[in-house]
């Protein structure tokens, strides 16, 4: 058979398949275990990376031991907020509770690294302002941090509508009350997102002080609500907190 | 159709020879791909098995509007993850967005908002501000692994983008190819570390660290593969956005409620 084979041919296949044998063996010895198994890339790096150990175990562990202050969290203010938000990591806690304690930061800086007040943050969020709310108190004194009712409900609305009473009052419409425009149920204090407040619905009700012909003060401006604005509502022009910015 | 060829004593054609070069070449591949498929078998016990890849999409929502900026998302990633604290690296930052009422957009990250933010010295009027957190975007079609000459970095079967740290060659090509800067230089491993949806942690069931400290929930997570995963139900109710849609990148992070001037 070999020999059978054209010599020139023959000369040719033996570089040839010493040349295959040595591509094989370098490949075999350079590409890593597992490599293009999966893709482009070592598959036991994926296992590598999903065998990763764990600091943070997730909320469902904790309240299997600590069930009362999970029910008190339940439907408290905090209740969105996990476990390991304030207490640090605790999944080497979970393995041995003796050895391993989660933090706990009775510190004010604690609290106020979410509730200082701050203009970026959402209207609505609590938030106070450290530097006059009871200073040398703790806040934990008055809040429960597991159901953190205010001591008493905040009796001004500037207690959560913080960055509103600061522009308001600025403004000309300063020494209005909320309630002048706003109807606010008795529960929206205790309960403030199932008892939202009423606005303003009408420019009538803007005219009570605005219109030609309103019997409120004369050194308020007035408009023709009949010409003035057209189609649009006035606080689509006029922000009502702060009606001098246009 | 074979031609006799007279006076040769190879009566071997073309066609055959066609054939015999194809047969040896698969006779080469194939026993070496199923040595190679066979050959990875025990890799985990897990992983494969009991959680399918294949089965999962992960993806994750951001509502701007819910962040406070109280940056416990950092904090949590760099102590899960073990993120240098100093150098400033990150994997998941926030930033501050300060526009003015003259129009100038200021954007601040003191220390990838790790430590909270101060209250801003300027006394410019405030037009609006806001956070919005930053995070790998796990793209469909990553940049950064095209790039990777060594195969380092790479797509899983679930849509997550992972670095092998044992492979990578610290090259930082990738780095550079990151349209989002989401990638950074490991000071004490010398290889490339980024983002992995805390990839240890959601195939086996639980949340990314900072989505499970994130006490607003302005982070939500979830497998686009499930029909009950909070992240469909929020790609749903929500005007969805994605950070440089232009570039075709196909991220998995997606926005709610985000303004123009975020880049």
């Amino acid at each position: 058979m070999w020999k059978r084979i054209p010599e020139q041919i023959r000369h040719i296949v033996v570089p040839a398949v010493a040349l295959v044998v040595i591509y094989l063996v370098v490949r075999q010895l350079l590409i890593p275990y597992g490599f293009g198994l999966w893709g482009h890339y070592r598959a036991p790096s994926v296992i590598q990376n999903a065998e990763l150990s764990l600091k943070y175990a997730g909320g469902e562990v904790c309240i299997d031991c600590h069930s009362e202050i999970a029910l008190a969290k339940k439907t408290g203010y905090h209740r969105g907020v996990a476990c390991e938000t304030c207490h640090g990591p605790a999944y080497a806690h979970t393995q041995d509770q003796e050895k391993h304690k989660p933090q706990i930061n009775r510190a004010r800086q604690a609290c106020l690294i979410c509730h200082e007040y701050l203009p970026s943050r959402p209207t609505g969020f609590p938030q106070v302002v450290a530097d006059s709310h009871n200073p040398l108190k703790q806040c934990i004194a008055c809040h429960r941090p597991h159901d953190p009712k205010p001591p008493t409900p905040p009796k001004g609305c500037e207690a959560c509508h913080a960055s509103i009473q600061r522009t308001l009052s600025v403004s000309h419409h300063g020494n209005l009350k909320c309630t002048t425009c706003h109807e606010v149920p008795k529960d929206h204090r205790f309960s403030p997102r199932g008892n939202p407040p009423k606005k303003l619905q009408t420019r009538e009700a803007c005219g009570t002080c605005h219109a030609k012909g309103s019997a409120a003060a004369k050194d308020i401006p007035r408009v023709d609500l009949e010409s003035h604005g057209g189609k649009y509502l006035c606080w689509e022009c006029h922000y009502p907190h702060m009606p001098e910015a246009r | 159709m074979r031609k006799e060829r007279p006076g040769n004593g190879h009566d071997q054609s073309r066609r055959d020879f066609c054939r015999t070069i194809l047969l040896g070449t698969l006779s080469l591949v194939v026993p070496g791909s199923v040595i190679g498929a066979t050959g990875t078998k025990g890799l985990s016990d897990w992983y494969g098995t009991k959680y399918k890849p294949k089965e999962h999409l992960y993806a994750m929502g951001i509502k701007v509007d819910r962040c406070i900026g109280c940056g416990r998302c950092v904090d949590a990633c760099k102590r899960e993850n073990n993120v240098p604290d100093y150098p400033f690296y990150t994997r998941t930052w926030i930033e501050r967005y300060i526009t003015t009422e003259e129009g100038q957009t200021i954007v601040d990250s003191p220390n990838g908002g790790k430590d909270g933010f101060k209250a801003q010295v300027s006394d410019k009027k405030l037009l609006k501000t806001y956070f919005v957190p930053k995070i790998c975007n796990q793209c469909h079609k990553p940049p950064c692994v095209q790039v990777c000459p060594v195969g380092a970095t790479y797509k899983t079967d679930d849509g997550v983008i992972l670095v092998d740290p044992e492979y990578c060659i610290g090259c930082r090509y990738c780095i550079q190819a990151c349209p989002y800067g989401m990638r950074y230089f490991h000071p004490k491993t010398r290889v490339v570390d980024k983002c992995t949806f805390c990839y240890h942690r959601i195939v086996k069931g639980l949340l990314p660290a900072c989505v499970e400290v994130c006490p607003t929930q302005a982070r939500v997570f979830g497998d686009l593969k499930s029909k009950a995963s909070p992240v469909i139900q929020f790609v749903r109710f929500n005007k969805i956005f994605v950070l440089k849609p232009d570039l075709n990148t196909e991220p998995k992070v997606y926005y709610a409620d985000l303004d123009m001037e975020v880049r």
